[in-house]
């Protein structure tokens, strides 16, 4: 047994979902930051490209679950939600060492939704190779975040 | 969760449901695999030290196993609530199980920041109707109902 297969629409499009919330949780995270912690340029720079990023991220997602057929919920709320939970940290090292685990744990999210697709015989409504290029592209971006982070950190680490 | 930690979740709940060593054949049919698949992966975590295996009498989790269970236990109920309270999906439980081997434990992480879960998890899971017994309620279970058959 290892990750098991997506083998339906609507499984695809929940795995997806879940996808969408990540990237909210970094937007809505990021963006916060940005506003709100005592930060340099640079650093509220990084955070504000993060956050666009993620808002992209986010649509390109919603995109592939509107091709998929499935019932899925609005959830409107959930911008709301995180920011309901989310106790900040402002100080330096614990924004962008938040700002490196959101990027960790969604590049993570797509590496096993992407090998659970392609261990998957199941036929989607979507193509597969489409969905697949597009989840590649999203994670290689999320990739590139943590590179660009971890950059940053290093670069003023004492 | 990878397999080794869905295998350690199943040995813990079998255990709690048998009050004793669990059966290879009880941990097959919790995980929907063949009693063979079960001895395999069972015999791969005895020599990580993570369970005991004594033929005719079952599996025994060790300290290190039940921590890494109980781990995986709370990520199960990190997604159970997550589709409950954030995506408002009724069918939390069965989405769960299909779930549960694509969301690695820091994605469950981040999915835990934004639900309500109560300190005391994951001891409020009841084995016997495999859900958080305070997410009972939401889908119908009767908890009580279910312990006091036994």
């Amino acid at each position: 047994m290892s990750v098991q297969a997506v083998d339906s629409d609507h499984q695809l499009a929940r795995l997806l979902q879940i996808g969408v919330v990540l990237e909210e949780v970094v937007e809505a995270r990021a963006a916060k930051h940005a506003d709100t912690a005592d930060l340099d340029d640079e650093v509220r720079a990084l955070l504000r490209e993060a956050a666009a990023e993620s808002a992209t991220h986010r649509d390109r997602l919603d995109a592939l679950v509107a091709e998929l057929e499935a019932d899925t919920v609005a959830f409107d709320e959930v911008k709301q939600l995180v920011e309901a939970r989310y106790e900040a940290d402002e100080d330096f090292d614990g924004v962008l060492y938040d700002q490196l685990c959101n990027e960790e744990t969604a590049y993570k999210f797509y590496a096993d939704l992407i090998e659970a697709i392609e261990q998957s015989e199941a036929t989607f409504t979507i193509d597969r190779e489409r969905l697949l290029s597009e989840l590649r592209a999203i994670q290689h971006e999320e990739e590139d975040g943590v590179e660009e982070v971890t950059q940053l950190m290093e670069g003023r680490s004492p | 969760m990878n397999s080794a930690d869905q295998y350690l979740k199943a040995i813990y709940l079998v255990q709690e449901t048998e009050d004793g060593p669990a059966s290879t054949g009880a941990v097959a049919d919790m995980l929907d695999v063949s009693p063979a698949s079960a001895n395999e992966m069972i015999g791969k975590l005895e020599e990580q030290e993570l369970c005991a295996h004594e033929k005719y009498k079952g599996v025994d989790l060790t300290e290190a196993g039940i921590r890494r269970a109980r781990d995986a236990l709370q990520n199960y109920c990190i997604i159970e609530r997550f589709l409950l309270e954030v995506l408002e999906v009724e069918d939390f439980r069965a989405e769960a199980r299909q779930l549960e081997p694509v969301i690695d434990e820091t994605v469950a992480e981040r999915l835990d920041t934004i639900i309500d879960r109560q300190p005391q998890c994951p001891d409020c899971f009841d084995a016997e109707t495999d859900v958080c017994s305070l997410l009972a309620h939401a889908e119908g279970v009767d908890v009580e109902e279910a312990d006091a058959a036994d």
